[in-house]
Parts: C-alpha cells; structure tokens; sequence
C-alpha cells in the first residue's frame, strides 16, 4: 500500500508541483488548503508525514502544530513545515513546538523529496 | 565683498588700511563700536547683522556638526577662525550636517516599517510564494524527459501564470520601497494614518469642542484621509477621548489656567479638577498661538509600544516598539500615577532639549482579577530655558544613537 503524505498548503502551485514529485516517487498525496479545519483532515486521513505551511487561512501552521501535539495519538506524527518566513524566531518557535523538519520556501524538489523519506521512511519495495 | 564693494574701496570708506581690513575679515582683529557702524554703512547692512550675521551662524553650524560626532574631536576653539578663513567649506560641513539629520529621522521612520509593516511583510510573502512555485515547477519541466504531455502543458500554464505574479508582486514591491523613499510616504499602520489625519487638522478639532460638539463619527465620515478599517477604528477611539476631554476642559479655561504660567502642571490639574494625562493631552491639542507651544504628545501601552504620537520639532518616537526606554514616559509606566517632570536632551542636535511631563495610570475600567492595563501619557516641550531640573540623555532609538556607553542599550548603533 502506498504510504501517505497529507499536505496542508493554500498556494496551488506549489501544491501541484508537491503533489506531481511526491506521486512520481510512489506517496499518495492528500491535500488540504484550509488551516481552521486542517486537524480533522490530519485525524480522518491517518497519513504517514504532514507537509504543513505556515500561513494558512483559518489557523497558522504554528497553531495547527501545537493542536497535533497535544493530541497523544499525533504527538509523534512527522511534521514537516514550508515557510516563507525564515526568521530564526519562527525556526525556534517551530522547534519549540515539535516540528520534525522546517524548510524555508523556496526549496529545491530534491530536498523535499530527501527529508519526506527520511521522516517518513522510503515507500516500500 | 559680496556687494561688489573692493576690498580698496571698503578700506577706505571706512578710513582704515587695506591690511588691517584684511585682518578683521579672516577674523584676527575683533571690532566694534564706530569702526563696526562704518564698516556696516559701507557695505549697506545693520551692524548687527554684520556682528552676529552669517559668520555666527556658520560658527554655530560647525558646533552643531561637532556635536553630533563628538569622537571626531574636532577643535572647537578653532571654529570661529575655520568659518572665518573658510566659509564655504564651512557652509559645506553645515549642509551635510542637516542632511545627515534628516536622514537619521528617515532612517528612524523605515527601520520601524521594515520591522513591523504587516504590509510588507505581505509583499514579500507574495514573491517569496511566486518564486517557490516558479522553481520547483521549472526543475520538473527541466528534469523529466518523459513527462506526458498534458502535464507539460499544465506546468507551462503555472510557470505562466506565477512568472506574471511574480512580476506584479515584485513591482508592487518595488512601488512600496520607492513611497517608503520618499518624504510624502503614505501611511501605513493605522497608528500612522490616525496621526497623518490628526497633523492635517493642526490636531485640535473646533468641530468637537463647545456647548453642541459633533459626533467623533461624523468627523470620520469626512475624512478622505482614514481609508483603513484599523486607521477609522483608532480614530473613533481617540476621538470619543478628545470630546469628552474637551467637555471636561474647554479651551478658554485650560488657557487661562496656563496664562498664569503655573510651576506646575500637576497643581493646576488639581486647581482644574481634571486629571493629569487628561490636562496633558489638551494642552497638546490646544489651537497654536503666538506665545504657547509648540506641544508634543506621546501616548504608550503597558508594553511600551507607543499608540499616539505628536511630533514636535526633533521630538519623534517609532510606532510600535525601540523607542529609547530613557524617556520619561517610559519610566512613568514603573510608577503608575507618580507625575514625572524631567528634561531630556537628544544627542548631536544643539538645542534639541524638551521639557517632558510623564504620568501613567491603570485604564478604567478596574476589575478584580485583571491585570491592570496601564497607560502612560507625555507632554513634551521644545525647552530652550534655563534648567529646572537635571537634563537626562536620550536618543533616537539605539540602533542609530551615537551614545555608545549607555546603560540602557539594547543593540549595537549602526553609527559606531
């Protein structure tokens, strides 16, 4: 079975370019561009890894991250979020809060596609 | 020589040697008396303006310049004799010197913007999401040979359309630093807007005073100048303020009490039965008149950031935040209803002395089990008087004060 990307991302460009990458290389992406409803989607969908923005309509990615980890059955659920905002104060807020990886926007395809297996693993045979 | 006069003829209409006029011009002999009024008939001027005119100014140029870069250490007791034998040189170090001010205010007003504009930040979020999408679809288009075609063709129409977002985004971005450059900037937080429209009134509003003042909304309606929801919701607020402060302290009353030349403002508070930052921001919006002010204003929150401001003269403080924590009103939010009176002198500006009167108070209103919500208020005004009291230092906000030493630093100055 294919394993499960879900990614939250309001920009759809760049959601289709994510999206085409990660399904060349065997993920099953599920996208989500809202950020108010973005933790049930997480709940209903049961991905792998979470590819989570930080500017979302509704709620923040920041937001979004601490909700999923106070959840205990999400709390160890690899969460990898894109910014634009690359301050060292949002980078430490994101670590603070239990992020798994944090990639300043704009990234290269390559190393999306690294840290997506390295947190979530490779796809399978 | 500026009238066209020979240094010859001047000599002689003023029945001295060519010589000895040459010593008084590079200012090796001091004159007065008769010598003075002959040479001023000569030339046409007022003896006065000959003694104290443009050499003076030039003299009080350059210590204005030496003032404002202390560590350059520049011979002061030679000034006179440098405006004296060089005076366009010397008229040249004074040029730069207001330019150089005026810069430092400038700088002042975009470091504030650059920190906290949520409209460029906006800006850049916008071509910072154009690039990315533009890079990671352009490394597909390059990269895979055996993409089909009607995904080729959807990538082509994304790099499309988000190289033309990118555009628009970046010249908007361009537009945005170009109005920042320049001095007709428009406005940008609502802190800004509310003071941009109150400045254009002359900040005291004839149509809130009296027996029958306007509704604070019918002022806004009017106002071409509060397009922003934020920039209409501050001035409500500030106006409602104004008209109750004018109900409680009309003009005629308040410039009475002030035509008496009160020590101090704190008694005539009482003497008013007003309060004290009440008393503070009516005399700021009184109408000008020969005689009174110019007035400052600078109103604060518990953390800090400053939510009104009245320039006045060198008198500025950044919205927001890096304010220099040195000013009285500041220290006033240590001390909730303790009245502070203190004199504050900037750095690098002669004569840039204000008298300040600082009072912070809990916002009502009061509820158990809340933190109070503090709020501290500042009259500040040009002081060119004797000292009343001891002249504390303050700067522009650290990043571009010359104060190195200072206690109260919180980063390092981009001038040393």
């Amino acid at each position: 079975m294919a394993r499960r990307v879900l990614l939250i991302e309001d920009e759809p460009n760049i959601i289709e370019a994510i999206s085409f990458i990660l399904s060349r290389d065997g993920w099953t992406v599920h996208i989500h561009e809202d950020g108010e409803t973005a933790l049930d989607k997480v709940r209903a969908s049961l991905p792998d890894m979470v590819i989570l923005d930080v500017m979302l309509p509704g709620k923040s990615g920041f937001d979004i991250l601490r909700e999923l980890r106070a959840d205990p059955e999400m709390a160890e659920l690899p969460v990898m979020m894109l910014t634009a905002r690359g301050q060292t104060k949002d980078r430490d807020l994101a670590e603070r809060l239990g992020v798994s990886h944090f990639m300043t926007k704009p990234f290269s395809n390559a190393e999306v596609l690294d840290h997506v297996r390295a947190l979530a693993g490779p796809t399978g045979p | 020589m500026d009238r066209g006069l020979r240094q010859a003829d001047l000599a002689r209409e003023a029945g001295i040697s060519p010589s000895y006029l040459n010593l008084i011009e590079h200012n090796k002999r001091r004159i007065g008396g008769k010598l003075l009024n002959d040479i001023a008939r000569a030339l046409g001027v007022e003896a006065q303006s000959l003694a104290d005119g443009a050499e003076s100014a030039l003299v009080d140029a350059l210590g204005a310049a030496a003032a404002r870069l202390p560590e350059a250490q520049p011979e002061l007791a030679r000034a006179e004799e440098v405006a004296s034998r060089f005076p366009g040189w010397t008229g040249l170090i004074a040029a730069q010197d207001r330019r150089i001010g005026a810069l430092e205010a400038r700088l002042t007003a975009l470091a504030d913007r650059m920190a906290h504009d949520p409209a460029l930040a906006a800006s850049l979020h916008e071509v910072i999401s154009s690039v990315t999408a533009i890079r990671s679809t352009a490394a597909i288009l390059a990269g895979d040979e055996g993409l089909d075609s009607d995904w080729r063709q959807r990538f082509h129409r994304n790099l499309h359309g988000d190289s033309e977002r990118l555009a628009e985004s970046s010249q908007a971005l361009v537009r945005y630093l170009e109005d920042a450059d320049s001095d007709r900037a428009a406005p940008l937080s609502a802190q800004e807007e509310l003071a941009a429209f109150l400045s254009a009134e002359g900040w005291h509003l004839p149509a809130l005073e009296g027996p029958e003042p306007a509704a604070p909304e019918t002022v806004i309606e009017r106002a071409k100048s509060l397009r922003s929801r934020a920039g209409r919701a501050l001035a409500a607020r500030w106006l409602a303020r104004y008209r109750e402060d004018a109900a409680a302290l009309p003009v005629a009353a308040l410039e009475a009490a002030l035509g008496s030349a009160p020590s101090d403002l704190a008694e005539l508070a009482t003497a008013l039965g007003a309060d004290l930052p009440r008393v503070l921001r009516r005399i700021a919006c009184l109408p000008e008149r020969p005689g009174t002010g110019p007035y400052g204003l600078a109103i604060c929150d518990g953390a800090g950031a400053v939510t009104l401001l009245k320039p006045v003269a060198d008198f500025t403080l950044p919205f927001t935040t890096g304010a220099c924590p040195l000013w009285p009103l500041f220290e006033a939010l240590s001390r909730p209803g303790q009245p502070i009176r203190a004199e504050a002198e900037l750095p690098g500006v002669p004569g840039a002395r204000f008298l300040c009167h600082a009072v912070a108070h809990v916002a009502p209103p009061a509820r158990f089990g809340a933190p109070p919500v503090l709020e501290a208020t500042m009259l500040v005004q040009p002081w060119s008087g004797a000292a009343m009291v001891e002249t504390r230092p303050v700067g522009p906000g650290c990043h571009i004060c010359p104060r190195t030493e200072c206690a109260a630093r919180r980063e390092p100055s981009l001038l040393s």
